[in-house]
């Protein structure tokens, strides 16, 4: 996070010095004709790390993702996977990532084990080698008993557990997932998660996961949080919740912005209005909550005191509600 | 525990060990690969197979039979029916539909997200070039075949070298407009557009090929077209060898046409490679 790992241009140099980093984003922009998705992004992923890309609809996570997984070059700046350059050297950071995109790339009319066939020719694998790990990688996720059946008889729990297969059969070092859980039931998502965290214990892959769900990113050992294409937060999900300090209150007021005033005046500290609702950190929520019900009983209509949430920082970073951000 | 960690320090060990090798997957295999799995999906979906089949041989039959006697050829000299005149114009006419309309599944790749994985492989982009257009020039080919099987039923025999001749003719023309089938396709993203676009050329292309009616029996302005038109050196590629005795109405050898038509098969085959190889920032192709 601290020091930038350079980028190799052509030739593998070992940087022993420094502490490998799987992923480096460094600076990155992007712009489409009429928007900038991405302005200036940076964060180091470190190996056998779960990352989180977590962000809304629009702060430029799916671009992010693209870029990083070869299919679009940047406008600006570089990010390297296995300190690769996804700019001058997609083939080689093509090598060493397994992609699970957020649509299904399975072929339906192919049977489980043909897509895997598939799959592993396309990575140079072939004859018995390529049998074992077809094998292999079907117990892996469960589906041994489903080889030779067309992958359009599929529950999406199943789908989505091909699909890693498909994405892991050339033993990437570097798994990259688009948001991984859309149409999962919790279970699956649950089975998924788990299985997440095996890759990374038993075989030390990094992965990283796009995602707009506050209870998933705060699965990931660290976060990034994406507003219109910048990082505003990097840290542990408990890391960015403790930044905030104390507690997040809620008031509901008859007359908010008299109210804010009114605050402001007697206790010096500055709550923000959002929705109609002022809120505000504090280090003792409760008693706090209480003393300004008790101060402005009239104008005062509900009080709510809780611990941060991930939602709770990105207000906090970007001044905005998650859902409420335009494009 | 102990036993825990040593099955997750093998298991790493073993990972570690597949990583090593360089990942180089070359051309052939994934060619083969993708070249392979057109075929599996076409002859998994049996509508499009008994379509394919049925729909040229009903054309052939009704409009050969029903143009027969008010729609002479003129060029077919002596007492040819029109039906016999139509058997390579039909012929064509079902390498023409299964070539181009195979590479519809180039937006359907596309628009399914199969592509993207093949995007994101390590392989050279020149591999999906080869494995669409060979898988569509492939089922073309032994459609094209299996309609030629039904040549001798029409009395039309053939002598070693003119079965290579017809043979090869056909599976340029498959190769050819597979290609072309390939080129616009592949900045499309629905197939309603696809059908919009290859109509507009398909029928003239086929109509202006001297597979309904010669060349020499027309007009000045379509006689060119049609000489400008590569499906026509398929056609009297095809029927000369067929019926040698009819002789070739561009009056040309076959050879000749078959080389015209290889040519056009490499020009085509090279702007869908070029326009593939193309790494354009800001989209997703």
């Amino acid at each position: 996070m601290n020091s930038s790992v350079p980028i190799r241009s052509s030739t593998p140099q070992s940087t022993a010095t420094e502490t490998p980093s799987a992923i480096a984003v460094q600076q990155i922009v992007h712009r489409y004709s009429d928007r900038t998705a991405l302005d200036g992004a940076s964060f180091t992923v470190a190996e056998a790390e779960i990352f989180g890309l977590l962000g809304p609809n629009g702060s430029g996570k799916t671009t992010l993702f693209r870029i990083l997984s070869t299919l679009m070059k940047p406008s600006g700046g570089d990010a390297s996977i296995c300190d690769w350059s996804v700019v001058s050297n997609p083939r080689d950071v093509r090598r060493n990532i397994g992609v699970v995109f957020q649509e299904k790339s399975v072929d339906v009319k192919l049977t489980a084990a043909e897509n895997l066939m598939h799959q592993g020719h396309l990575y140079g694998l072939s004859g018995g080698a390529l049998k074992t790990r077809i094998a292999q990688m079907l117990s892996r996720v469960g589906l041994s008993d489903r080889a030779n059946e067309k992958v359009e008889t599929f529950s999406g729990g199943m789908l989505r557990r091909i699909e890693i297969a498909k994405g892991l059969m050339h033993h990437p070092s570097v798994l990259l997932l688009d948001e991984p859980t859309t149409g999962l039931d919790p279970g699956a998502r649950i089975d998924l998660w788990q299985y997440l965290r095996i890759l990374r214990e038993e075989e030390g892959i990094t992965v990283l996961v796009t995602t707009h769900l506050m209870e998933e990113a705060e699965r990931c050992d660290r976060l990034a949080i994406l507003s219109a294409g910048k990082v505003v937060g990097l840290d542990t999900p408990a890391g960015l919740k403790s930044a905030i300090g104390g507690d997040v209150v809620v008031l509901d007021a008859s007359d908010p912005e008299g109210l804010k005033n009114k605050i402001e005046e007697k206790y010096r500290v500055s709550p923000t209005l959002m929705a109609g609702r002022l809120r505000l950190n504090h280090t003792q929520g409760h008693r706090f909550a209480a003393e300004v019900a008790e101060a402005f009983p009239n104008e005062v209509v509900g009080a709510s005191v809780s611990k941060p949430s991930l939602e709770d920082v990105f207000i906090e970073r970007t001044g905005h509600k998650f859902w409420t951000e335009k494009d | 525990m102990s036993t825990q960690s040593t099955t997750i320090a093998r298991a790493r060990a073993t990972a570690q060990a597949g990583r090593r090798e360089r990942i180089e997957p070359g051309i052939i295999l994934p060619s083969i690969s993708l070249w392979w799995r057109e075929i599996v999906r076409f002859y998994r979906m049996r509508s499009r197979v008994v379509g394919v089949i049925a729909s040229p041989l009903l054309f052939w039959v009704v409009i050969g039979s029903g143009f027969g006697d008010s729609f002479r050829a003129q060029a077919a000299g002596g007492g040819q029916r029109y039906l016999e005149f139509f058997f390579p114009g039909a012929l064509i006419m079902i390498v023409l539909f299964t070539s181009i309309f195979t590479m519809m599944s180039v937006i359907e790749d596309r628009r399914e997200g199969f592509l993207l994985s093949v995007l994101v492989a390590p392989i050279n982009r020149s591999v999906i070039v080869l494995g669409k257009v060979l898988g569509g020039a492939t089922l073309a080919t032994i459609q094209g075949f299996i309609f030629l099987a039904f040549a001798p039923l029409i009395g039309i025999h053939f002598t070693p070298l003119r079965l290579v001749a017809a043979a090869l003719s056909i599976l340029l023309v498959s190769f050819s407009l597979t290609a072309l089938g390939f080129i616009v396709a592949w900045r499309l993203d629905s197939t309603q557009a696809f059908h919009a676009i290859i109509n507009l050329f398909l029928m003239p292309l086929w109509m202006l090929s001297g597979s309904l009616f010669p060349v020499n029996g027309a007009s000045r302005w379509i006689a060119m077209i049609m000489r400008a038109n590569p499906l026509t050196y398929g056609v009297e590629a095809l029927r000369a060898s067929l019926y040698p005795q009819m002789g070739n109405g561009l009056g040309l050898s076959t050879t000749t046409c078959l080389l015209v038509l290889g040519a056009f098969s490499l020009v085509m085959f090279a702007i869908a490679f070029a326009m593939v190889n193309r790494r354009r920032a800001g989209s997703a192709a």
